[in-house]
């Protein structure tokens, strides 16, 4: 009898990593596009378990699963609006992409928009992403109707924010990682828009305190709102956008007839080889040196297409390469009012191991969500790449880790790819909470991630 | 498994009171390190590593009987410590030096060093690989000789059995190519431990520490194979090339 060597690679597995390119782990993927299909994953489980992966833009370990079967779902693709009431009911694995084409001409946007639109409805929920309105509106887990999940038993259960039976179950699945179940469908509510363009004033602001200064005071004028900071300028200088979508009203005559037209691009791709170290202090100094000042000091009412707005990372396909071979860490922390301070000393930190970050993000939080692995709570949050080979990168990390618990905040899993079970278990309290509740849907352990290992979650 | 700084959670060493080994296991980050397993006989040495690595501030040290000879019992053994956890590092470190006189006075002797050397590595690295690939990612190290780059006369059964195991080692890093699981060949030229204890040093000895920085430094950067101490490459392929009537006349 021949005997299969357990070393040899199958046809079916994938080395998977997520959109920072480190830490690679080979899985089986299992594409699907029904219901039954989940079903039949989950029933054949191995001893490794089950992970559903979107598009893979969670930027760390959360979308991969080593040894697993990890379910491919963008064939669960349909879409089907209701254009009277604004709802509409998706497979988990159409992206914002695909549904801004079909609803926006009809008058349709998203309720949340993360700065992708390359990310799937089923990866916004296990995330609960959130956008440039959370301050007003909240994350996209805010807006979810009802879910549809196959849970660790192989069963097809609904779960519904305002039903008593299924209330539980729902919010542990929004921001749960995919560690509930495998969404197959969802359905939330669209807002509806009248034009595809975006009424925007931006504002430069000189230093760290006058960015955040004219955010708390003027934020919650505006439904969107985000800063971009200069983390290498000492003084944390920016440049805050804002605005709201334009009516069909505040078109310019000619535009009116084609006031819903929505085509997006990616304008540019990375080329195949880059070195690493091309991105380096001096690089990047220019490169928001040219950000600051290609911002208006002062501009009101100026239209920018969705795309441009909200989706300004799409603009160059697979820019997650330009941080070279070893890949590269996204540090997003959110921490209370109170702690304001803990946002200068992050960046000075990320300066003094010289760490230089082009996507500086600064953002205000509304409240929470019931979600209790939902990372948003009120106050601010910021956001930095930094390439992984920096020498002394994870000692840093550790130390603003201790600062951010310390101010009682917490870091963003759909980013995190490195923080210790310990920081993660002490700045989400209610931990045993939702394992409980992930213990009722997955009595056997089935999903599985390399971020739940990773975590012991 | 290693995070994405590469920092990571848990080792497994094969041969728990190898100093090299030991060494490397003080030289990793251990800011995320929670698990490490020593598997070697049970014996005051280990016990002492163990209480020396705890002493280092390393977490979670634990000891598992094991013998490298005793192939049968190796499969229940690995599994046990994998199906406990992934295992991130696993190095394979065991081996003896013997004496290359007594051996061929008494080959008996030769095989117990053939069997310990290569055969145990065989028996247990085949099974490590499997898990590792299994897992979907994970590093093998394994310490090699550059006694075995060239056999010599003075210790050609101890280098004979090296270089059986460099080559299985290479060929096992080729078959899990791409897999999430790689293997790393350590090749380092005389280190001052228990082993050398007594004999004339060659030059370009090093000491352990020296061997685990190399060590670190290669599973970061992903390497294949390294020499400790690097330069002992270049030495090793001018040595390799020498013709055998030129060789047997070095001093040995």
């Amino acid at each position: 009898m021949s005997q299969q060597s357990p070393l040899r690679l199958a046809d079916d597995e994938q080395l998977l990593t997520g959109w920072g390119r480190t830490s690679p782990s080979l899985a089986k993927v299992v594409p699907v596009s029904t219901v039954e299909e989940v079903q039949k994953c989950i029933e054949e489980s191995g001893p490794r378990g089950v992970l559903a992966r979107g598009l893979g833009r969670s930027y760390g370990d959360a979308a991969q699963s080593g040894g697993a079967s990890v379910i491919d779902l963008q064939q669960m693709s349909s879409i089907s609006l209701n254009a009277s009431t604004g709802a509409v009911t998706v497979g988990t694995g159409v992206s914002f992409h695909d549904l801004l084409l079909a609803t926006v001409p009809a008058g349709f946007f998203v309720p949340v928009s993360p700065g992708t639109r390359m990310v799937t409805i089923g990866g916004a929920i296990a995330a609960d992403v959130h956008g440039k309105n959370h301050h007003v509106e909240g994350s996209f887990g805010n807006h979810v109707q009802e879910i549809k999940l196959v849970n660790g038993l192989g069963e097809l259960r609904a779960l519904n924010p305002d039903d008593a039976q299924s209330e539980e179950q729902f919010w542990a699945t929004v921001g749960g990682m995919g560690l509930t179940g495998v969404m197959t469908e969802a359905t939330f509510k669209m807002i509806p828009i009248s034009s595809s363009l975006i009424s925007v004033d931006t504002e430069r602001c000189a230093d760290l305190d006058e960015v955040m200064a004219r955010m708390i005071e003027s934020d919650s004028q505006y439904r969107y709102s985000v800063a971009w900071i200069d983390s290498l300028s000492a003084s944390g200088r920016g440049v805050i956008t804002r605005g709201d979508h334009a009516t069909r009203e505040q078109l310019p005559e000619d535009k009116r007839a084609t006031a819903l037209a929505y085509g997006p691009k990616a304008l540019a791709k990375t080329p195949g080889f880059i070195p690493s170290g091309l991105l380096n202090k001096f690089t990047v100094r220019a490169f928001n040196e040219a950000w600051y000042r290609k911002a208006p000091k002062h501009e009101q009412g100026a239209l920018q297409p969705i795309s441009e707005f909200f989706h300004p990372l799409d603009f160059v396909a697979d820019w997650n390469r330009v941080y070279g071979p070893a890949g590269f860490v996204q540090y997003q922390f959110v921490v209370p009012d109170e702690a304001s301070e803990v946002v200068g000393a992050a960046l000075r930190k990320l300066q003094s191991v010289g760490a230089p970050s082009f996507l500086t993000v600064l953002k205000r939080f509304g409240t929470a969500n019931p979600a209790p692995l939902s990372f948003p709570q009120a106050g601010w949050t910021l956001a930095a790449d930094v390439p992984a080979g920096i020498p002394g990168l994870a000692a840093a990390l550790d130390e603003l880790d201790e600062l951010v618990a310390n101010a009682g905040g917490r870091l963003y899993l759909a980013k995190d790819s490195r923080q210790s079970p310990e920081m993660f278990a002490s700045t989400y309290p209610r931990l045993k909470q939702w394992q409980r509740t992930r213990d009722q849907m997955d009595p056997k352990g089935i999903f599985k991630s390399d971020l739940a290992r990773r975590l012991s979650l | 498994m290693n995070d994405a700084l590469g920092d990571p959670q848990s080792v497994l060493v094969l041969g728990g009171t190898s100093e090299i080994a030991l060494a490397t296991v003080r030289a990793l980050p251990r800011n995320r390190l929670k698990r490490v397993v020593l598997a070697g006989r049970p014996s005051p040495a280990r016990d002492a590593a163990i209480a020396a690595l705890t002493s280092a501030g390393i977490q979670g040290v634990s000891a598992i009987d094991f013998e490298a000879k005793n192939t049968t019992e190796h499969a229940v053994l690995i599994n046990q410590v994998f199906d406990a956890g992934d295992i991130d590092i696993v190095l394979l470190a065991f081996g003896v030096l013997g004496s290359q006189d007594e051996g061929e006075a008494n080959p008996d002797l030769a095989v117990e060093v053939a069997t310990t050397n290569y055969t145990g590595a065989v028996s247990v690295g085949l099974r490590v690989a499997a898990r590792l690939k299994g897992q979907g990612h994970g590093s093998l190290v394994v310490f090699s000789s550059v006694a075995g780059d060239r056999a010599r006369r003075s210790n050609f059964i101890y280098g004979s059995t090296k270089a059986g195991l460099d080559a299985f080692a290479q060929g096992l890093g080729d078959a899990l190519h791409g897999s999430g699981a790689n293997v790393l060949v350590v090749r380092p030229g005389m280190v001052r431990t228990k082993m050398t204890t007594g004999m004339p040093e060659a030059p370009m000895t090093t000491d352990p520490e020296v061997v685990a920085n190399i060590v670190v430094a290669g599973l970061r950067k992903g390497k294949n194979t390294v020499y400790a101490p690097g330069p002992l490459r270049f030495v090793m392929t001018a040595l390799k090339t020498l013709p055998r009537p030129v060789f047997r006349r070095l001093p040995q």
